[in-house]
């Protein structure tokens, strides 16, 4: 059963996409360290972080295709799952530095004795050890998507209500992160991490290290994902997308799929913000910022949702393009992005790969001098991944 | 004009001092030639003066240093020319030398305030206030008064304050005995009270007199039950703390009045308490019922969330800036009518470019209401950026209007002006928007394409058109909505971001489709908003509102006036 599902998943283009990133997994740390500065095919140190950092977005961006894309449920509240794994992450990082922090106390973080703290509160017990911590990563988020999915889809919460009410969560995430006495560093978040797993964090081979297991996880995330969406689960969930009553009509469980996708999701977001956080070496309330949660959208729109690739290529490039801009020309950045935004949804409604997948299939008719029936690599790309009407 | 202001003041403040003074003097011996000659200069100086009664420093030292030589009669001569000069400078140093605690210094006899300093005292300058050394303790020499001393030293003070003619000082001067109730004062109360025209002063004198009768032990039962009701009746905030210490110090038989009083003025004092909150949550959710309410239009007729709708309330605001700025530079008369002015052109403005948005792209998203919101969000993206391109990133200064600022007392409660008018102008937007809706052909189609958009169209409705027009209004509504909120937030081109959420929690409370909704949507919030906020703080209210929400979706997806029918559910 498993091996069956398994083999499914990987087709052609799953098992591409997989190589190449374990390729890289493999590669691109051999460069930057094996290879010695100025010489043809060495990667720097700030590349490798940067683009380690593009994949933990790449892997947020997928993990919002699943719901979005294939599940038809737009959250606005993804940021949340991913900093709520990015805080956990930080959690472990803090209970790491031990007495090097300012005030040299071995039991408790920098502001807590600067907020005159005397004892760890509960909820940061078992934070130091890393198992744990890594399970606090992925059960955080479920947890969390788990209760407001249930709630939510139970009673039928859809469309424009249920963006709505998720941005809701991770604006009032947001206000809450911001609060000293919530015991998570308040406005500045936690942050002067020192070690990971007892290497220092900022060396380059832990830098390099932590970019492979980016990609490995980001693998194991196209994995899982091409796995469900492939499978016949898989299958209802798209049809909860197109046509969600009609769905319930045939006798599906509609809120229980769309429960399964959320959850997946917000696991697959909270471990891509824990690998975030020891690559930018910062997590603070600002990642629930709504804001930043419509921004993962964009990646996915761009990108083309309801694809497995798509959703990679999209957060990439797009942070390739921010990073550029709010470097040399930073007023311009926001013009771009918003028409992006407005360019995407109105031009481009499958994204890149759609757009590469209608050129091909363009292409081929034009060979066979016939319509084309969609195979499954085009069931891929070609679905129509418009989400039903919402009137 | 206050040149012509403070010399008048002067003139009658100087004209007073000095009858004052000649009045003093008539009753007192003339002892020595020095003390007349000094006071003779005073006279000339309060004459002379040319500002309000502010003696040139100089000659007030010397005035306070004639404080010194000579006997009690010297002194009572000394005193009157210090009063003469009408300086309020002069009003500490009586005080202190009523207390007995004014020093001169033997040698010089510079008289001074002194603090001690080990075996030593250090001197301040009583006119200037600066300090002039330490001299050893024996060296100096207290400046003594007797009790025919203290009486008057009392008057003049008392003359000097309550009896000015300066209302400013006669309430401060009230507030003072009223601060600190001392039976001494009795009299002079009395008297003030009997030439007092200033009915808020006279208020201040007649609790200071209560709370004064309250403390004394030689006044009758009658007295002090009287007093104990004026004092109930004033209701201000000290009431309760006057009250409390007179019950623990009042005879046996005054007790049961006072306790009742007091229990009286707690129930009032709560139940203000939460009239206040009802009006800062009434205050709360008319701001947020401007900012919602042309989302919930939106929203209602084509299904579609407006993102860029903050930035409508931005570019609002942003109006009233560039209207008040051209006001300024060429007609400053007519800033009071800035406001009348930026008003419809906000409207125009935003309603244009909605119009613009909605022929431009929300057109070719119906029936993707997932897109439309990225769509606006991307155009919210834009619009901030060309402002903060245009303005800058900083926050613009929007002015009030003369009748926008300040506050209105309104039996204890302090409602400043701007809150007022935008209760005023929410109201105002609600009925003006009931009545399009329901009165014009507009509302009839744009009512007609809520309830069921294809039958409308098949009745030959121009959906299209109805579309426009309503993403017209919307925005229009929201740039009104700016002009209100410039005059009591921010205007920053990240204005319309704060807004955003919580208008996005009113209109999915509230239910599409029906204003009433978005009223009682914004009412609810904002009211429960103030309440929240004094138990859990406004960070956490905020928060358990928004909880709150989310778990209210769950009982009701579509919000609490939600449209019935076969044409809500897809």
């Amino acid at each position: 059963m498993l091996t069956q599902a398994l083999f499914r998943a990987l087709d052609r283009k799953a098992i591409w996409l997989i190589g190449i990133l374990v390729a890289l997994a493999v590669l691109v740390p051999a460069a930057n360290l094996l290879i010695p500065p100025g010489q043809f095919g060495h990667v720097p140190n700030y590349a490798v972080t940067l683009f380690g950092k593009y994949l933990s977005y790449a892997m947020l961006a997928l993990a919002l295709d699943l719901v979005w894309g294939y599940c038809g449920i737009l959250s606005l509240g993804h940021g949340a799952f991913f900093a709520l794994g990015g805080y956990a992450m930080g959690m472990y990082l803090m209970r790491q530095i031990g007495n090097r922090g300012v005030y040299a106390n071995a039991q408790l973080p920098d502001f807590m004795v600067f907020l005159n703290w005397k004892e760890l509160p509960w909820y940061w017990q078992g934070f130091d050890n890393f198992a744990f911590a890594m399970l606090m990563v992925m059960l955080v988020p479920g947890i969390l998507a788990f209760v407001f999915g249930f709630l939510a889809f139970r009673s039928r919460v859809t469309g424009v209500y249920l963006s709505i009410i998720t941005q809701a969560m991770t604006y009032a995430l947001l206000l809450a992160f911001f609060r000293n006495d919530m015991g998570f560093g308040g406005n500045n978040g936690l942050t002067d991490f020192k070690d990971i797993l007892g290497q220092p964090i900022a060396a380059p081979t832990t830098r390099a290290s932590l970019f492979a297991a980016t990609a490995i996880a980001l693998a194991l995330s196209v994995l899982v994902c091409s796995t469900i969406v492939r499978s016949k689960l898989g299958k209802v969930m798209v049809a909860v997308r197109d046509a969600e009553s009609r769905t319930r009509f045939l006798g599906y469980r509609v809120e229980y799929v769309k429960l399964f996708a959320f959850v997946v999701s917000a696991v697959m977001a909270g471990i891509a913000g824990a690998l975030y956080v020891p690559q930018v070496g910062i997590i603070n309330p600002g990642e629930f910022d709504p804001a930043n949660s419509i921004e993962v959208v964009i990646w996915t729109a761009v990108g083309g949702r309801g694809t497995i690739v798509g959703p990679i290529i999209g957060a990439i490039l797009v942070n390739m393009g921010k990073s550029y801009f709010t470097g040399a020309l930073p007023e311009l950045w926001l013009f771009a992005l918003g028409a992006l935004f407005v360019g995407v949804t109105l031009f481009l409604p499958k994204g890149i790969v759609g757009l590469l997948g209608q050129y091909r299939s363009l292409t081929t008719r034009r060979e066979q001098h016939q319509p084309q029936t969609p195979g499954p690599m085009q069931l891929e790309a070609g679905l129509d991944p418009q989400p039903k009407a919402a009137e | 004009m206050s040149m012509i202001e403070g010399s008048l003041i002067g003139e009658r403040s100087g004209s007073s001092t000095a009858s004052l003074g000649s009045r003093l003097n008539r009753q007192w011996n003339w002892r020595s030639l020095a003390a007349r000659l000094t006071l003779l200069l005073a006279l000339l100086v309060s004459f002379s003066s040319p500002g309000f009664a502010q003696a040139p420093d100089k000659q007030l030292s010397a005035l306070v240093d004639a404080l010194y030589p000579g006997d009690y009669g010297d002194r009572q001569a000394a005193i009157a020319a210090l009063v003469a000069t009408g300086d309020p400078r002069a009003v500490p140093v009586l005080q202190v030398l009523g207390e007995g605690d004014l020093y001169a210094v033997e040698a010089t006899g510079k008289v001074a305030f002194v603090e001690r300093s080990g075996s030593n005292y250090a001197l301040t300058d009583p006119v200037t206030g600066a300090a002039l050394g330490e001299v050893a303790r024996s060296d100096t020499e207290k400046v003594r008064v007797n009790n025919s001393l203290r009486r008057t030293i009392r008057t003049a003070i008392g003359q000097m304050t309550l009896l000015s003619d300066n209302p400013g000082t006669r309430l401060s001067a009230a507030q003072s005995i009223l601060r600190d109730a001392d039976p001494a004062n009795l009299d002079l109360l009395d008297t003030a009270l009997a030439s007092e025209a200033d009915s808020k002063i006279r208020t201040t004198m007649e609790l200071a007199r209560a709370v004064i009768l309250l403390k004394s032990d030689d006044v009758s039962f009658e007295d002090q039950q009287q007093a104990a009701a004026t004092v109930a009746a004033s209701g201000s905030r000290d009431a309760i703390t006057i009250l409390t210490s007179a019950l623990a110090s009042a005879p046996d038989d005054l007790k049961p009045a006072i306790q009742s009083s007091l229990d009286g003025l707690q129930r009032d004092r709560a139940a203000w308490a939460a009239l206040q909150n009802v009006w800062f949550g009434v205050s709360l959710g008319s701001v947020l019922l401007l900012a919602a309410i042309g989302l919930a239009i939106t929203f209602g007729v084509m299904g579609v969330i407006n993102m860029a709708h903050g930035e409508m309330v931005m570019l609002g605001a942003y109006t009233t800036f560039a209207v008040q700025e051209v006001i300024r530079q060429n007609a400053p008369a007519l800033f009071d009518y800035s406001l009348a002015i930026a008003l419809p052109l906000a409207f125009l403005l935003t309603a244009l470019i909605g119009i613009a948005i909605e022929r431009g792209v929300i057109r070719w998203l119906y029936g993707r209401a997932l897109e439309t919101l990225l769509a606006t969000w991307g155009l919210s993206l834009i619009l901030q950026q060309t402002v903060r391109s245009i303005f800058g990133p900083t926050n613009r200064q929007v002015g009030n209007p003369s009748w926008m600022s300040g506050s209105v007392d309104f039996y204890g409660l302090s409602l400043t002006w701007s809150r007022v008018w935008i209760v005023v102008f929410a109201i105002v937007v609600f009925v003006a928007l009931l009545v399009v809706l329901n009165r014009t052909a507009l509302g009839l189609q744009m009512r007609a394409v809520t309830q069921n958009r294809r039958m409308a169209s098949a009745m030959g409705i121009r959906t299209p058109f109805v579309d426009a027009m309503t993403f017209g209004l919307g925005s229009g509504i929201a740039g009104l909505a700016g002009v209100a909120l410039s005059q009591i937030d921010n205007v920053s081109p990240n204005l319309g971001q704060g807004y955003i959420i919580d208008s996005f929690m009113v209109v999915v409370f509230g239910g599409v489709g029906n204003l009433w909704g978005t009223l009682v949507g914004a009412m609810t919030l904002g009211i429960a908003n103030k309440f929240l906020e004094p138990y859990a703080g406004a960070v956490l209210g905020k928060i358990l509102i928004l909880v709150l929400i989310i778990l209210f979706i769950q009982r009701r997806p579509r919000g609490l006036f939600a449209l019935k029918g076969r044409s809500v559910e897809a």
